[in-house]
């Protein structure tokens, strides 16, 4: 009877392992195939040296990681993280008031508001950043417009610059921004600002001491959503930077693509990896420290 | 007209519309070029839609179209079944936060990252690039995608449902088909219409894992924006617009009517 019962519950241990297998299995060995083992490819290549016809060949080298600190790459690395950041600063100034203000819509319109700012997300991104390209241009409706006006006599030389990049990619990712703010503002515990209010509170010193704050983990997951694409993209820099805004994007596609250095390519790529890995980390460590004190508090 | 409830927001009203001024006006300028007569790109010729008739003509587009859609239906196809079976058996047969992590990371890695990694693997491998290379990639994101998807409804699904099928005497098999995969449709299906968006539209990968031959529409679109502006774009620029315009809102009626059920 007891012998039974432990082969049944042995088969029933079985056959969930079956199940568990063929759910899981598929999945975990595939990502494991086409994202881990090619990671860990690119990582291992950055220590190896460059073939003579492209792809690598031994000895194991530190050498490419040597060549990264070279102050041209280093230029482009600031650069780089430069343009991130002054797109991410600009995503977050425009976009948490509209996300905020999206907030106060009543409910119908709420949605209408979301649904536009997430429509042009999901047109196709060189479309997009094209768009930019007629705008700009030197012939472009924003000079024609200027110069009707009588603005300006010779047309402004807005494409192919700095700006342009940051526009491009601000355009490409504010609704990126603006969701993970908005859904920040909504689960925000309206009694909480109550409370203020009722203790004496502006309106003004209750949106920093507590709106603000309380939507903190959210506004950096809009943050990292803006920075994480904008510090990777090649295709901006190229097509409105006119190749004269280099960013490490650019850099790791000619070394892949070009210039046929794959491991001085995995190198940089290692390090764009890791500075956006230690990012999330931050974002991680501010959202445990409030929300610890949300539930404390 | 109700423009009250935007009279309500104060001086938030001034962020508001600078968002949608900023969203909106270079694809309504797009638009508007698209329908311009002349060949001089920026001087107005009058009304015409002669360009959609060069586009229409266009041999490269026409090819870019389909290989980007024989991408997009393989990986859909293939990135559904895997990714549903995978969010079943993480939220049924684990409670691994680590593999959940893990199975979502291909939606999160950035696209230049997994680009080379692949391009790195199919070398190292000597498999020639193709579109099967680029339907091989595009499927390791959207399985992620249809996972993450599938695995927010699997949260809100009643286990009751499929224990009252086992109870009734209904085998796994059979409790698979009947209850578990009926119930978790709507998801199933807004997650292969969100890999399949993503796939149509992807560029940066299928840029590095693409083979020369069989260039997809972005790769054909990247190609003729480099050249500048053509009114030929701006044409095939706003019917892209429109298909991605009728899709987001179609989905979007489709979730509203599902979450009614």
């Amino acid at each position: 009877m007891a012998s039974t019962v432990a082969q049944g519950r042995g088969a029933t241990k079985r056959r969930a392992l079956g199940a568990r297998t063929v759910f899981l299995g598929p999945g975990l060995l595939y990502v494991t195939a086409f994202m881990t083992i090619p990671i860990l490819l690119v990582v291992s290549y950055a220590f190896l040296t460059r073939g003579r016809f492209g792809g690598v060949e031994f000895p194991v080298t530190l050498e490419n990681f040597a060549r990264a600190l070279d102050p041209i790459y280093l230029r482009v690395l600031w650069n780089s993280i430069f343009i991130a950041s002054v797109t991410t600063l600009l995503a977050l100034l425009i976009g948490y008031p509209t996300a905020y203000a999206i907030t106060k819509l009543p409910a119908r319109w709420r949605t209408v508001a979301l649904v536009l700012v997430v429509l042009p997300f999901w047109t196709n991104f060189l479309i997009r950043t094209y768009a930019w390209i007629v705008l700009l241009n030197s012939q472009g409706p924003v000079n024609k417009t200027l110069e009707s006006l009588g603005l300006i006599a010779e047309p402004l030389e807005m494409l192919y610059t700095r700006g342009a990049v940051i526009a491009g990619l601000l355009y490409a990712y504010l609704p990126l921004m603006i969701l993970p703010v908005y859904a920040s503002i909504e689960r925000l515990d309206r009694s909480l600002l109550e409370a203020a209010t009722n203790l004496g509170a502006s309106k003004f010193r209750s949106f920093v001491t507590v709106t603000l704050p309380l939507t903190l983990p959210g506004t950096m997951i809009g943050a990292i959503f803006v920075f994480v694409p904008s510090l990777g993209n090649f295709i901006v820099p190229e097509l409105l930077g006119g190749g004269k805004t280099v960013m490490v994007g650019n850099l790791i596609r000619d070394q892949f693509l070009k210039a046929r250095d794959w491991p001085f390519g995995a190198v940089l790529a290692l390090v764009m990896v890791l500075f956006l890995a230690g990012l999330f980390a931050v974002q991680a460590m501010v959202a445990r420290r409030i929300n610890g004190r949300g539930a404390r508090a | 007209m109700g423009v009250a409830p935007v009279r309500n927001l104060g001086w938030l009203r001034l962020p508001f519309l600078l968002t949608f001024v900023f969203l909106y006006l270079p694809l309504v300028v797009v638009v508007v070029m698209s329908f311009n007569g002349s060949k001089q790109p920026f001087s107005w010729g009058g009304f015409s839609t002669r360009w959609y008739g060069v586009l229409a003509s266009d041999t490269a587009v026409r090819q870019g179209l389909i290989n980007t859609l024989i991408v997009a239906v393989g990986a859909t196809i293939l990135a559904t079944i895997l990714g549903t079976l995978l969010a079943i058996g993480l939220s049924r047969f684990t409670r691994s936060a680590l593999l959940e992590a893990y199975s979502l990371t291909p939606a999160i890695i950035p696209d230049l990252a997994l680009a080379i990694g692949l391009l790195v693997l199919f070398s190292a491998i000597g498999m020639t690039l193709g579109l099967h290379s680029v339907l091989l990639a595009h499927v390791v994101f959207g399985m992620a995608f249809v996972a993450a998807v599938v695995t927010a409804r699997l949260g809100q699904n009643d286990p009751s449902l499929e224990e009252a099928s086992g109870d009734l005497g209904a085998n796994a098999v059979t409790t698979f088909f009947k209850i578990t995969v009926p119930t978790l449709l709507p998801a199933i299906v807004a997650g292969a219409l969100l890999v399949f968006t993503l796939s149509l539209d992807e560029f940066v990968i299928a840029f590095f894992t693409d083979g020369p031959a069989t260039p997809t529409l972005p790769i054909v679109i990247y190609s003729m924006v480099r050249f500048g502006v053509t009114p030929e774009i701006n044409a095939l620029a706003a019917l892209l617009l429109l298909v991605s315009f009728t899709v987001v809102i179609a989905a979007q009626r489709i979730t509203r009517l599902t979450d009614a059920v």
